[in-house]
């Protein structure tokens, strides 16, 4: 059975306990003329919860854990046959060895062939086990809290406080999270500062993560310096940033201080718009239709401009980057007291001093706040990039060459084919914590800021 | 006396050059404004010129007369093997290729057959499978054109460059030109576009399989991510007390909404794929990492819908005597719902447009076949795009611009389905 039946089969049990566990309480206090502890439906969900809590938690974790102990097992056996094979070279042996013991792939060694009828007997043997284990537990919460129920029994408390600790589990989600990004990120980048120094990463010039197959292989030094792509990607935020702040601001200007309300009323979601559509759609309008327009454009001026230029994605993300300021800066100068604004206007200021004077100034943390948090965005944009800036890492400030992300790189690090564990592949990790790190200290700083602008206010 | 005047006019003056940097500000403002609205028109309009005439599909009559060898096996009942070894493609050009008797050098007789599609074959095969009493009969059958034949009468081919560097010949172009006059040649609406999946061939490639393996994605996220985010939101509304924990719950949920999709994309890589060794490419894993990236966003609406809700609500369940928990899931939660539901809605959609954090898992993938569940290995709509648009063939482009065009149309519906639900269900306390 898969997992999807058997879910279901629970899902009948622990319906079916509802229905028997109020039947019985109401048949004890009718006969033995007892007032339940709490309202009749209740003694149904703890019935319930009891049924297909235990047995679903178990399905579960039974089917996450039981391939990576099948692969624990089989790469022992694996590495007895294979004395001499490396870890990756191992996990490798053992993709093909599934393959075989699924008929998707022939091999004909003997060896591989005995252990893929081994595999295969496993498998089967561990999905029937489950099957087993899952309905024996089933069975017995189920019965043993029909058992158990009686009209006494405080039942509305304990759905509520297990329905409290599932509330909190819930929230502490939103940790476990963060954590195992932070986790897996960190585990994987360590591995790869096993390999390398950790300070040529940082600070390296060079980066070509192509490792050499053979000794005599040119251009291919696997050398991985992150500053040419770290400077790609502060150029490409840049640009957007110099095409997104102006627009932003003063779209943001007009709407709080000039446009009447049906105006803004059309105005902000139209320009929302430009934050919802996707992030491919972007890259394909720069690669396709900006890139070409400003290479030909640069020709024409008789200059030369790279088809991946760094000022077409750049230009293209400061579109994508417009609503965030304009919304961002709208709402931060909405929530300038009105009262500053009267007292300008009333000493004889125009709208446009009393924005420029008094709105700005005070509303300075919120549009940091709502810079810091357009920069995070641009740093951390993959599609665009991916699909309009360079492959190969170039260290300039020149907009008209090609340049690379840090998106870009991981990217291109972990799509194609790679052995997994090679330092090429976990360099992408590496890049991943150095922008997780980045953003987040952005996002910091942004919440940080704008949360001065309130308690300045309120 | 004369000092007051000299003010009043030295003001005035001024008040002319302050009223006209007003003014400046003001159309400034509007300036840009106006520039963002065209930015979104360009790209809206230029993808939509590029993609309309993906609507539509060239296609060619050719006369064509299967034979029984060719379909059923020596018992007289359809026979895969039989099939299997027929040379369908053979078969469609030189029936193809009967409209042109006069073409008899070998390397013009491939020029010719390349202007239908290298997949007719395929089409006249799947025919004969549908309806097994065509076999023997001489038929009418409209095949693709290939892609360079289709750019070509919908205008998008240069035919005014050298010959050696277009993709069609001279000689090619007086054939189509006959194809014309025998009125054998002609446009039809793509249902194919709509009815398949990816192919090598342009004109045989559609969104079908990209759109159900985005559809798996959405129903394994929102199945994730809506149970989970509404009990942490009631959580932290109702129960939660101030304190650390509570805190630093609050400092994640803000962090993680700003968190790069593609960190995600890594997390999926490395905890699901090579930790819990999940399949590759598989929607389910697809829409558990979109649910952990759309988590935050939902979590914030709902709590936000549930603070929206009056305390007295809640003030009146309590004072009837209902306890904490029902007041929240009983009287709160529903009152809330519309407003969970609006939230749930935007962060679908952002989900749905997300492309880098799929890439990452691996359903980047060229796929013929379209996905039938939830662990087979799928590509998503945005994917898709981004496959077709990474193509060399130029027919891609338009086809890619049609998927955008379907993408963000699908978008904008979801966000006014948002705003509506919004407008009806919007509750002046």
């Amino acid at each position: 059975m898969d997992i999807f039946d058997i879910t279901i089969v629970i899902l009948a049990i622990s319906t079916a306990s509802y229905f028997f566990a109020v039947k019985k309480i109401t048949k004890i206090s009718n006969t033995n003329d007892i007032r339940p502890d709490s309202i009749l439906s209740y003694y149904g969900k703890i019935a319930a919860i009891w049924a297909f809590v235990p047995a679903f938690s178990l399905l579960l974790f039974y089917s996450f854990l039981s391939p990576i102990f099948s692969e624990m097992v089989f790469i022992e056996k694996l590495s007895k046959i294979f004395p001499e094979h490396t870890e990756s070279q191992l996990d490798l042996a053992f993709a093909q060895l599934q393959n075989v013991a699924n008929g998707i792939l022939e091999n004909p060694d003997i060896n591989i062939n005995r252990l893929a009828v081994e595999l295969k007997s496993w498998d089967e043997t561990s999905l029937a086990v489950r099957s087993w284990v899952v309905f024996m537990l089933l069975a017995i919460t189920a019965l043993f809290s029909y058992s158990r129920l009686t009209p006494k029994f405080k039942a509305r408390k304990t759905v509520e406080s297990f329905l409290q600790k599932l509330f909190l589990g819930a929230a502490v989600v939103a940790i476990l999270i963060t954590i195992a990004i932070v986790a897996s990120l960190l585990f994987e980048a360590l591995r790869f500062f096993e390999v390398y120094n950790i300070f040529e990463f940082l600070f390296g010039t060079h980066w070509s993560p192509n490792i050499a197959i053979r000794d005599d292989q040119v251009g291919s030094s696997g050398s991985f310096g992150m500053l040419p792509v770290l400077s790609g990607t502060l150029l490409i935020a840049l640009i957007a940033m110099m095409v997104a702040l102006p627009i932003g601001i003063f779209s943001a200007i007009y709407m709080t201080e000039f446009a009447s309300k049906g105006v803004r009323d059309f105005i902000k979601p139209t320009l929302e718009i430009l934050a919802g559509i996707p992030t491919v759609v972007y890259g394909f309008f720069a690669a396709l239709m900006a890139a070409p327009f400003f290479r030909s454009l640069g020709l024409s001026l008789g200059m030369d401009v790279s088809s991946e230029s760094a000022l077409a994605a750049g230009a293209v993300m400061g579109i994508m980057i417009i609503p965030f300021i304009s919304s961002l800066s709208d709402d931060v100068m909405n929530s300038v007291p009105q009262s500053l604004k009267d007292g300008s206007i009333g000493l004889g200021a125009t709208k446009a001093e009393t924005v420029i004077n008094v709105v700005l100034p005070a509303a300075l943390p919120g549009l940091v706040g709502a810079f810091l948090l357009a920069v995070s965005r641009a740093i951390g944009e993959t599609m665009i990039v991916v699909m309009a800036a360079g492959h190969a890492a170039n260290l300039t400030a020149n907009p008209l060459e090609a340049v690379t992300t840090v998106t870009v790189q991981i990217v291109s690090l972990l799509t194609g084919d790679t052995v997994f564990d090679s330092p090429k592949t976990l360099s992408a990790f590496a890049l991943g914590i150095t922008l997780f790190v980045v953003t987040l200290l952005l996002n910091i700083g942004a919440l940080t800021v704008s949360r001065k602008l309130s308690e300045k206010y309120d | 006396m004369k000092q007051h005047k000299t003010n009043t006019e030295l003001i005035a003056k001024s008040l002319k050059r302050r009223h006209r940097k007003q003014t400046r500000l003001k159309y400034y403002g509007l300036f840009s404004v106006l520039l963002g609205i065209s930015f979104l028109l360009i790209l809206l309009g230029s993808i939509t010129l590029n993609g309309y005439t993906a609507f539509q599909q060239t296609v060619i009559k050719v006369n064509v007369k299967i034979d029984e060898n060719h379909i059923f096996g020596d018992d007289g009942k359809v026979s895969q093997d039989v099939m299997y070894a027929t040379n369908w493609d053979g078969l469609a050009k030189k029936a193809f290729r009967k409209v042109f008797p006069e073409v008899t050098d070998r390397f013009q007789q491939r020029k010719l057959s390349d202007l239908i599609s290298a997949n007719s074959g395929y089409e006249i095969q799947q025919m004969m499978i549908d309806d097994p009493s065509l076999v023997g009969k001489e038929i009418e059958i409209w095949v693709n054109a290939s892609d360079d034949v289709d750019q070509f009468i919908k205008g998008r081919l240069n035919v005014e460059v050298p010959e050696d560097q277009r993709r069609i010949n001279d000689m090619q172009l007086s054939w189509i030109q006959t194809l014309k006059e025998k009125n054998i040649i002609k446009k039809t609406f793509n249902t194919g576009f709509f009815t398949s999946a990816d192919s090598r061939e342009p004109e045989s490639s559609g969104i079908l399989g990209a759109i159900l393996g985005s559809a798996m994605a959405m129903v394994v996220t929102m199945f994730l991510a809506l149970p989970f985010a509404v009990m942490a939101a009631i959580y932290l509304e109702y129960f939660a007390k101030p304190g650390k924990l509570t805190d630093f719950i609050e400092v994640n949920i803000n962090n993680l909404a700003a968190v790069p999709s593609i960190v995600f994309g890594l997390l999926g890589l490395a905890v699901f794929l090579n930790f819990f060794q999940l399949p590759r490419s598989a929607p389910l894993v697809g829409g558990m990492v979109l649910a952990l990236m759309t988590l935050p966003t939902i979590i914030i609406a709902s709590r936000a819908a549930i603070r929206a809700v009056p305390p007295s609500i809640r003030d009146a369940a309590l004072g009837l005597g209902a306890s904490k928990m029902q007041a929240a899931v009983d009287h709160v939660l529903p009152l809330a719902s519309p407003g969970i539901l609006t939230g749930t809605i935007i962060g679908m959609a952002q989900a749905l447009g997300e492309t880098a954090p799929l890439i990452m898992i691996g359903m980047v993938v060229f796929l013929v076949d379209i996905p039938t569940g939830f662990t087979d290995t799928a590509t998503a709509l945005p994917v898709q795009i981004y496959i077709w648009s990474d193509s060399a063939e130029r027919a891609f482009y338009e086809r890619s611009s049609l998927a955008i065009m379907f993408l963000v149309l699908f978008l904008i519906g979801m966000n006014l389905l948002a705003v509506l639900l919004r407008k009806k269900f919007e509750k002046k306390w």
